[in-house]
C-alpha cells in the first residue's frame, strides 16, 4: 500500500443567516434569545389559510452575495416545497427555492499557500431556517418556534476544495465578506453560519484511481468543527478504502454522519435520500421574483470593496505589511476608520504603527473593537501628527491613547495637561543625559571603547533618558546630544 | 407505491397497497391526456396568475404571544410545544 496517492474532493454547503429585521415570508421579529415562542404568528405556525410574503430586503441582501461570489443573479426565480417531517416546522414542508436559485455559476477566491486559489460556487438560494427541537427531556421533545421562517442564504460550492485547512480558509473568509456587506451579522455564536461539508476521496493506486462513496457531514456550527471533520473524514474513508477495495462510489451507498465533537470522530446517520425524495413543487401561494437592470445595478452600487480587495490595496497603496494590512481591515468600521484617519493628512507609516499597537491593544484591553473606542478619525489624525511633528514622544503618544476613550480632550490638551510635551530644551536635556551617564558609566565606558557595542549603548543610554524624563524628552534630540556628549568625551 | 408511503409516514396494509395502486395508476392515466397537446409554443410556467415581485417591506411587528400560540396545543410545557420524541 506504499503507492497510495491521496486526492481530496471537499464541497460545501453553507448556510448564511440573513440580516433581516422580520422573517423571511412574516412580520415577526428575527430575534436571538427571545422567550420560546414568542416571535411566532400564524403564518410561520403554518396556520391552514395564511399567505407567505416574501420579505424585500432578503432579496436585496441575497443578490449583494450573489454579485460578490462572481454568481449569475436569476433574472426569473420561484419559490418551491420541499417536503419535512419534523416538528421544527409545522407546515410539513420548508420554503426553499430548487430548480432556479437565486444566484449560480460563481466563484470565490481564497489565500491558499501563498497564492490565490479559486473555488466555484454551484448555486445559493433562500430559504426559511426551521424552528428548534429541544430533546433534553426524556420520552419528549419541546418546540420553540422562534427561529422557524428565519431567512437563509444556502451557498454551495463545486467540489474543488482540496484539504480541510482550505475549506477552514473559504468558511473564514465568506464569514468576512457576508459580515463586511452588512449581509449577515456572522455570529457563530448566535448560530448564523452552519456548514455541512460533502466529502470523498480519490485513492489512486497502481495507476487506478478509486472514488470512495460522497459523505456529507451535518450541521456544523464552528470553523473548528468544519475543519476537524474533514480531516477524520479523509482518514476514515481512507482507511475504509484500504480495508475494502470495494468501499467506492457506486457500490457503497452515499450517506449522512453527524460530527460528534467529544469524541471527535463522525457517527454514521443515515443513507443519503435522492433530490426527487423530498418531493418538490413550486409553492402556489408565492409569486416568481423577476430581477431586471435597474435593481441590479441599485445593489451593486451598494456593495462596497470586499475584504480581501481591500487587504490587496492597504499593502500596495499604504505599504502595510500583509499581516498589518490584515489586523486592520478584519472588520470593516476599523478598516472605514483607518481611511478616515488618513484623509485627515495624518502620515501613514505613524497611523499603522499606532492601529497596531497602541489602538488595538486597547480596544482588546477593552473588549471591543477600534471603531468602537469613541476615538474619532480626527483625533487619532491628530495624535499621529503630534508624533510626525515632535511634540511627544511614540511612548508618550502611547499613555495620551490609553486616556482618550474616556475623554473628549484633544491629544493637544492632553499632552499639555499630562505633561508629555516634550522637551527641547538644550538645559533640561543635558540635566538629563548628566544623571543617565553618571548612572551607567559601565555603559559609557561600552559605547567609547567597544565599537561593536556602541550603537547598543547609544540606544539604552537614550532610554534611560527617555525614562528619567517621564517620556518628555525628544528622543531625537537626546539621541544627538549623547553622541556630541561621548565624542567629546572621546577626544 | 410503498416508496411514495414511506415519504408520507403513511403505512398502508397490503390490500391496500394493491388499491391505492389501482388508483394511482388511474390518476396518472388521466393526467397523462395532457401530453395529448402541442405545447411548443407555450412558456413553462410555475404559477397560474401572471403576477411577479409581490413583495413586503422589512418591517416586524407583534407576533400573537406564547399563550396565544399554544392555546391550540395539545401539550406544552414552559412555553414550549410539547411532542412526542423525535429522533
Amino acid at each position: 500500500m506504499s503507492t497510495l496517492k491521496i486526492t481530496p474532493l471537499v464541497g460545501l454547503e453553507i448556510h448564511v443567516q440573513l440580516a433581516t429585521r422580520s422573517k423571511l415570508f412574516c412580520n415577526c421579529t428575527v430575534e436571538f434569545g427571545a422567550k420560546p415562542n414568542s416571535r411566532v404568528c400564524p403564518v410561520c405556525l403554518g396556520m391552514p389559510g395564511v399567505l407567505p410574503v416574501i420579505n424585500k430586503r432578503a432579496l436585496d441582501l441575497s443578490i449583494a452575495v450573489g454579485l460578490a461570489l462572481n454568481c449569475r443573479i436569476t433574472r426569473h426565480s420561484k419559490w418551491d416545497r420541499k417536503s419535512y417531517y419534523y416538528p421544527d416546522l409545522p407546515k410539513n414542508y420548508q420554503i426553499s427555492q430548487y430548480d432556479l436559485p437565486l444566484a449560480h455559476d460563481g466563484y470565490f477566491e481564497i489565500p491558499s499557500n501563498g497564492s490565490m486559489r479559486r473555488i466555484r460556487i454551484r448555486r445559493a438560494h433562500i430559504e426559511e431556517d426551521a424552528g428548534k427541537n429541544i430533546h433534553d427531556t426524556p420520552g419528549c421533545t419541546l418546540v420553540d418556534l422562534n427561529r422557524a421562517g428565519t431567512p437563509l442564504l444556502e451557498i454551495v460550492t463545486e467540489p474543488d476544495i482540496s484539504s480541510a485547512n482550505e475549506a477552514h480558509t473559504f468558511c473564514t473568509e465568506l464569514q468576512r465578506l457576508v459580515t463586511y456587506l452588512g449581509v449577515s451579522e456572522g455570529s457563530m455564536q448566535k448560530g448564523h453560519m452552519r456548514f455541512e461539508p460533502n466529502i470523498n476521496v480519490i485513492v489512486e493506486h497502481s495507476g487506478v484511481e478509486y472514488r470512495t462513496p460522497i459523505v456529507e457531514v451535518k450541521n456544523l456550527n464552528s470553523f473548528r468543527a468544519v475543519r476537524s471533520a474533514i480531516d477524520y473524514e479523509i482518514s476514515r474513508q481512507v482507511a475504509g478504502w484500504e480495508a475494502d477495495n470495494d468501499y467506492v462510489l457506486g457500490n457503497r451507498p452515499n450517506e449522512n454522519r453527524g460530527w460528534n465533537d467529544t469524541r471527535q470522530v463522525t457517527e454514521f446517520q443515515r443513507p443519503k435520500e435522492a433530490a426527487h425524495d423530498y418531493r418538490y413543487f413550486p409553492d402556489p401561494d408565492l409569486v416568481p421574483v423577476e430581477i431586471d437592470d435597474h435593481w441590479l445595478q441599485r445593489i451593486r452600487s451598494e456593495v462596497t470593496e470586499f475584504p480581501l480587495a481591500r487587504r490587496g490595496r492597504f499593502v500596495a497603496q499604504y505599504g502595510l505589511t500583509d499581516a498589518d494590512a490584515d489586523t486592520i481591515v478584519s472588520d470593516r468600521a476599523t478598516a472605514d476608520l483607518f481611511e478616515a484617519v488618513l484623509d485627515t493628512g495624518a502620515p501613514v507609516s505613524i497611523v499603522s504603527k499606532q492601529f497596531v499597537n497602541i489602538w488595538l491593544k486597547i480596544a482588546n484591553a477593552r473588549h471591543t473593537t477600534m471603531a468602537q473606542l469613541g476615538v474619532d478619525a480626527r483625533r487619532m489624525g491628530e495624535l499621529a501628527s503630534l508624533v510626525q511633528v515632535g511634540t511627544v514622544s511614540p511612548t508618550a503618544a502611547n499613555q495620551i491613547a490609553e486616556r482618550m476613550p474616556d475623554t473628549a480632550d484633544t491629544p493637544e490638551a492632553l499632552a499639555n495637561s499630562m505633561g508629555l510635551v516634550q522637551v527641547q530644551d538644550i538645559k533640561a536635556m543635558e540635566k538629563w543625559l548628566d544623571e543617565v551617564f553618571a548612572a551607567n558609566e559601565r555603559t559609557v565606558q561600552d559605547a567609547l571603547t567597544k565599537p561593536k557595542k556602541a550603537s547598543g549603548s547609544i540606544g539604552f543610554l537614550r532610554g534611560q533618558v527617555m525614562r528619567v524624563s517621564g517620556g518628555k524628552a525628544d528622543p531625537g534630540l537626546a539621541g544627538e546630544l549623547i553622541e556630541e556628549r561621548l565624542k567629546k568625551m572621546s577626544e | 407505491m410503498r416508496h411514495v408511503a414511506l415519504l408520507a409516514r403513511l403505512k398502508p396494509d397490503d390490500e391496500e397497497v394493491a388499491r391505492l395502486a389501482d388508483e394511482l395508476s388511474a390518476i396518472l392515466a388521466y393526467m397523462g391526456r395532457l401530453d395529448e397537446l402541442d405545447t411548443t409554443d407555450v412558456p413553462p410556467t410555475a404559477h397560474a396568475v401572471p403576477m411577479v415581485n409581490v413583495w413586503r417591506e422589512d418591517k416586524s411587528s407583534a407576533s400573537l404571544g406564547v399563550e396565544v400560540v399554544l392555546a391550540n396545543a395539545p401539550q406544552s410545557q414552559n412555553g414550549f410545544f410539547r411532542v412526542p420524541k423525535v429522533l
